[in-house]
């Protein structure tokens, strides 16, 4: 009877439990708009190594340098104002490694999303991270005495320089996009992640990002580096409360696979209906390894994505798996980047995608196999399923393949939910939105059973949540 | 009041009168064969009854033991008790049979209610015995690359797990040879109760003698133009539609 409690408990995150917020009396604020004096506030607070903070200065010119990037994409990032957005905002106190040490209000909203449950019940670590600092950070004793490193940001680059200054910002460099750049200035938790050679970690380590404040914005870095013959799966999780105003939500993720290592990287995302979300995301496969990215987006006003993996050394694999769910007024502009850079290396991209109402939907696939390797293949798959007539859906793939010595596949299709099912579904009984629910969770079905359980369940509820509140 | 009565239905399609005064009362306890030529609006009748976006009804009423159908939405008159074996049953692709039928019987509980799943399963697995089906149907997507056959099965297996108090089936013999019609009709048997009542739409004769009906009813233009025992059927195959049209010319 317990179990069944603790097992509903930790799917039970959903939008409008998601949304809420309170009123924290942060110690430290860097106050609205970006300058060189935002980056000092933050360097200041951190107590950050100089080198740190010339690189956060050298990345805000490139960021000032860079042009918004609507030749090619949506028009609404115009609507971002970067002087009325904080960028840095935080209780000033460490993360803590119990539960019983974090501030109240942080504790509750932790609380209120199941984390501390979903520790208990399956996970080897959790990071919780409170608008730009992490509150919780504990990683459990099994998994540490095995050598695995699992901090955020600020604590990897203070503690473990060594390492994490040898992969910073080589998978991705601060001027591969204008919000890479931003990310780069002004960055802010996330997660430091060190598995050693080897080490098998059994149980996947999360991280969740809460943004709790109005006109903010979260500029999470990551890296994760997982050494020869060892294997990881990390999880996250994103909320943040409906606000009138609009929060930018901008990070950097690196993934560093060394020889024979498997990564697996699961996101989750339920953003509200304000927030922008532009991300980028990238891993670095030598010779034999594999990065995975699962991704699932659902919620945001605008979100771009397009998880990638280089694939340096002969035989890596990369795979991204994706679903997005777009509803009224919200545009999921996500998709894949595979750049072979070896023999034998093989990219499988499987892409669904959902629009519902006004929502829209775009894919965008690059595939880059040069002429002078062989034997590589990459296999494309992009499904669109509209739910409405009004719903828009856009398919950009960009597969180049030079010489002949490789494989490719690509296949897409756009279907729609007909109304001779919809009317079969409801003579059964069913009523419109368990109908809409039903067809939708089918259409997902497939790439639904690559999440592990606890996030396939939570992944069918929001999808149930998103369907109900989009029909009449 | 136990009854499904359609009390002078009028209904049309894209501005077209289809059904123009229809009438018929089927108790519960009896099956009822509504025959006629193609085009006399035999389909029309069952899609009006279940509630068809693209059919309007003009005028008249069908009563569900005495509540007006027609008040009501597609997914309200099915859980009120209204079945429709469809001639041409939609694929729903990535949903299992078994999720689909779930989902349909938990949508007859009440909120908060869970159904029983051992149970369910149990039930379902012993009324696919019954029709013939093998347990592997369980896992495959509702209706999507099955054969006719297995499709109508499909479609009397639906009608057994959710005992509806009265059934439509609409042209349930078509497509289907002479051994698969013989199992549905054994399903379909197996259903008739003193609870429940059937409307059975078929051009053919050959189903009704598997499914003996108690009357028969003939379609044409719209309107039931005659209306008598099982015999009548037999008439109708020997003698042909026309015998009945002629048959109206001079009545009137």
């Amino acid at each position: 009877m317990s179990t069944d409690l603790n097992s509903r408990n930790t799917i039970e995150i959903d939008r409008e439990e998601a949304n809420f917020h309170y009123d924290v009396k942060y110690k430290h604020d860097a106050g609205m708009g970006l300058s060189e004096d935002t980056i000092d506030y933050i360097a200041n607070v951190k107590g950050e190594e100089q080198w740190i903070t010339d690189f956060r200065k050298k990345a805000l010119g490139v960021f000032y340098k860079k042009k918004m990037p609507t030749h090619w994409a949506s028009e609404d990032l115009n609507s971002i104002n970067f002087d009325e957005i904080r960028y840095y905002l935080s209780a000033g106190e460490a993360p803590k490694r119990s539960w019983d040490d974090v501030p109240d209000e942080m504790k509750e909203t932790f609380e209120r999303l199941g984390i501390p449950e979903k520790e208990r019940s399956f996970l080897a670590g959790v990071e919780a991270q409170f608008d730009s600092e992490a509150a919780y950070s504990n990683v459990k004793d099994a998994v540490a005495e095995q050598g695995v490193i699992f901090v955020n940001s600020s604590e990897g680059l203070a503690e473990h320089a060594d390492i994490f200054r040898k992969w910073f910002g080589k998978v991705i460099p601060t001027g591969d996009n204008k919000f890479s750049a931003l990310n780069s200035a002004v960055f802010s938790g996330g997660s430091f992640i060190y598995v050693p050679p080897g080490v098998k970690v059994k149980h996947p380590l999360q991280a969740y990002f809460r943004i709790n404040s109005e006109q903010f914005g979260q500029f999470e870095r990551t890296l994760i580096i997982v050494d020869e013959g060892a294997e990881l799966t990390y999880m996250e999780g994103c909320t943040a409360p409906k606000f009138e105003t609009t929060t930018l939500h901008s990070a950097v993720v690196e993934l560093v696979a060394m020889k024979d290592a498997k990564i697996q990287y699961i996101t989750v995302q339920n953003w509200s209906a304000n927030v922008f979300n532009l991300v980028t995301k990238r891993g670095l496969a030598h010779e034999n390894a594999e990065v995975r990215w699962i991704d699932c987006n659902i919620g945001s006003r605008l979100t771009m994505k397009y998880p990638g993996v280089v694939m340096k050394g002969a035989g890596a694999r990369g795979e991204v798996i994706s679903i997005a769910l777009a509803n009224d007024g919200q545009h999921q502009d996500t998709g894949a980047k595979m750049i072979h850079a070896a023999d034998n290396t093989t990219s499988n991209v499987v892409s669904k995608s959902i629009s519902v109402g006004e929502g829209r939907s775009t894919y965008r696939g690059q595939v880059h196999i040069p002429k002078h390797l062989k034997g590589c293949k990459n296999n494309t798959e992009c499904d669109a399923l509209l739910i409405n007539s009004k719903s828009r859906t856009d398919t950009y793939p960009a597969i180049t393949v030079r010489g002949n010595k490789h494989s490719t596949q690509h296949e897409a299709s756009v279907s729609q939910v007909s109304e001779e099912q919809i009317f079969y579904m409801k003579q059964r009984g069913l009523s419109e939105a368990e109908a809409m629910s039903l067809s939708v969770n089918g259409f997902v079905n497939d790439l639904v059973r690559e999440f592990p359980m606890e996030y396939s369940v939570e992944l069918k509820r929001l999808i149930d949540l998103e369907m109900e509140g989009s029909v009449g | 009041m136990s009854t499904l009565e359609i009390k002078d239905l009028h209904a049309s399609v894209n501005g077209t009168e289809i059904l123009k005064g229809l009438s018929l009362s089927v108790p519960k306890g009896e099956v009822h064969a509504m025959m006629g030529p193609n085009g006399s609006g035999k389909s029309t009748l069952a899609k009006v009854m279940a509630g068809h976006q693209d059919y309007e009804v003009g005028s008249g009423d069908v009563f569900l033991d005495g509540k007006s159908l027609l008040e009501m939405d597609v997914d309200e008159r099915s859980r009120e008790g209204l079945f429709l074996a469809f001639q041409y049953p939609a694929e729903i692709p990535g949903v299992s049979n078994a999720n689909f039928l779930r989902a349909a019987r938990q949508a007859r509980l009440p909120d908060g209610e869970e159904i029983d799943a051992v149970a369910f399963y149990q039930e379902m697995y012993d009324k696919m015995a019954k029709l013939g089906i093998d347990k592997k149907f369980t896992g495959r997507s509702v209706n999507e690359g099955f054969s006719g056959g297995e499709k109508k099965r499909n479609e009397v297996l639906q009608m057994m797990m959710l005992e509806p108090k009265y059934a439509v089936l609409d042209e349930t013999d078509s497509g289907l040879d002479i051994d698969a019609l013989k199992i549905v009709a054994q399903g379909v048997n197996a259903m008739r109760s003193e609870e429940r009542g059937f409307l059975v739409i078929t051009h053919y004769q050959r189903l009704l003698e598997h499914i003996v009906p108690d009357h028969v009813h003939v379609l044409n233009e719209g309107r039931i133009i005659r209306s008598g025992p099982k015999e009548l059927a037999l008439e109708l195959e020997e003698k042909g539609y026309d015998w009945l049209k002629e048959g109206e010319l001079v009545k009137s």
